[in-house]
C-alpha cells in the first residue's frame, strides 16, 4: 500500500462508522467489499483470519479494523483505522452526553428513554438466542450454554473460567 | 429514574480509566456482560435502568455501541477527562493486545486451533449475553405497552430474522408515540 491508498483507507473507514448505526457487524461486509473485493488489500482468508483472530482476544469487537490496519501498514494503518472508530464514536455520544448533562430530566430525553428501553431489552433477547442456535451444534454445547447462565444468575463467582473451560471444550473438539 | 437524575456523583478520571481497563481485559466474547458485572454488580455505580438507558443510546449513536456506552458512562462521572480516561482504558491495551496478534500472525500464520477455542469460547459467550438480559429483563415495567414492545422487537429480528434496521425503524416511532402519550 502507498500513502494514497492508507488516506483513502482512512477516509473510507471514516466515513463507515460515522453512518453505522447498530454496531461494528453491520459495516464488515462493506470493509469486505473494500479490502478484498475491489481493491484487494486483502485476500479473502486473510481477511477472514484476521477477523477470526481479533475475535478471540480481549476488548470490544471492533477492533478486527486495527488488526487489518497493523497487516496492511504497521502502526500507521493499526492507528489510523482506530482513529476512524474514535471519531465519529466520541463526537456523537459526547455530544449526546454532554446534552443529557444540562437537561437530564428534559421531556424529549426521557422519552427516548422510556420509549426505547423496551426495545432494547428485546434485542438483547434476540441476540442471545440467534447466538445460541448459531454456535451449539450438539448437546455438549447446549449443556455449556446452559451451565453459563445457570452459574451467572445462581452465583457470584468470575466465569473467566467458564470460558476458558469453553475454549479447551473447543479445541477437544467437544462442542 | 434517569442516568443523570440521581444525585451527582463524580469519579476520579484514574478510577474510571482502572475499570474500563478491567471491563475490557475481561471483555472476552462481547462487552457487555463485563461491563454490566463491573459498572452495576460490582462499583453500583449505575442500576440495572441505567444501565439498560446508556445502552439505549449507545445503539442509536453510529459507533459500537460498547464504546459509545464507554464514553457516555465516562463523561457522566468525570466529565471530559473521565470520557478520555474511559476510552483509554477500553480501548488502549486490547489495541497493544490486537498488534501483538498481528505481530504473531505475520510470523506464524493463524493456527485452526484458534478457530477451534474460538468455537468453544462463544458457546459460553452466548450463555453470558442471554444471563445478561435475564437479569435486566426485571426493569421492564409491568406493563402491556413496554412488554408488548420488547416481545415485538425479539419476534422480528430473533424469530423472523428481519434486518434489524427495519425493525428498529417499524417499532422505534411508535415506541416514542406511546411513551410521549404515556408523559402528556
Amino acid at each position: 500500500m502507498d500513502r494514497g491508498d492508507i488516506i483513502a483507507l482512512f477516509l473510507h473507514s471514516l466515513a463507515l462508522w460515522f453512518v453505522s448505526v447498530g454496531g461494528p457487524s453491520t459495516i464488515l461486509p462493506e470493509f469486505h467489499r473494500y479490502l478484498v473485493e475491489a481493491n484487494q488489500f486483502l485476500s479473502n482468508s486473510q481477511f477472514t483470519e484476521l477477523y477470526t483472530l481479533a475475535q478471540a482476544a480481549p476488548g470490544p469487537n471492533f477492533l478486527y479494523v486495527t488488526l487489518m490496519g497493523w497487516q496492511l501498514a504497521g502502526w500507521t494503518g493499526a492507528g489510523l483505522m482506530t482513529i476512524a472508530v474514535l471519531v465519529p464514536t466520541m463526537t456523537f455520544s459526547l455530544i449526546l452526553g454532554h446534552m443529557n448533562q444540562r437537561r437530564p430530566n428534559g421531556t424529549i430525553g426521557t422519552i427516548v428513554k422510556r420509549g426505547l428501553t423496551p426495545i432494547t431489552i428485546g434485542l438483547m433477547c434476540a441476540s442471545s438466542t440467534i447466538l445460541i442456535r448459531a454456535v451449539n451444534h450438539n448437546w455438549r454445547a447446549y449443556l455449556l450454554t446452559l451451565v453459563t447462565v445457570t452459574f451467572v444468575l445462581r452465583t457470584p463467582w468470575n466465569p473467566l473460567w467458564l470460558l476458558a473451560v469453553g475454549a479447551l471444550a473447543g479445541v477437544l473438539g467437544l462442542v | 429514574m434517569d442516568p443523570t437524575g440521581s444525585p451527582q456523583m463524580r469519579i476520579s478520571p484514574y478510577r474510571v480509566f482502572l475499570i474500563f481497563s478491567q471491563i475490557s481485559l475481561s471483555g472476552f466474547g462481547g462487552a457487555m456482560f463485563w461491563a454490566r458485572r463491573r459498572l452495576v454488580e460490582r462499583e453500583h455505580w449505575l442500576t440495572d435502568r441505567e444501565f439498560v438507558e446508556f445502552l439505549t443510546l449507545g445503539q442509536l449513536l453510529p459507533g459500537p455501541p460498547g464504546l459509545n456506552l464507554t464514553v457516555l458512562v465516562g463523561y457522566r462521572f468525570g466529565g471530559w477527562a473521565g470520557a478520555v480516561a474511559a476510552v483509554a482504558g477500553f480501548v488502549g491495551w486490547p489495541f497493544l493486545i490486537a498488534i501483538g496478534m498481528g505481530v504473531l500472525y505475520q510470523y506464524y500464520g493463524t493456527l485452526p486451533i484458534v478457530q477451534r477455542a474460538l468455537t468453544g469460547m462463544s458457546v459460553v459467550a452466548a450463555g453470558l449475553i442471554f444471563a445478561t438480559f435475564a437479569k435486566v429483563v426485571r426493569v421492564l415495567p409491568r406493563r402491556w405497552q413496554p412488554i408488548l414492545f420488547a416481545v415485538l422487537a425479539f419476534i422480528g429480528v430473533g424469530v423472523l430474522r428481519w434486518p434489524l434496521v427495519w425493525v428498529i425503524g417499524a417499532l422505534a416511532p411508535l415506541a416514542l408515540f406511546a411513551a410521549w402519550k404515556e408523559s402528556a
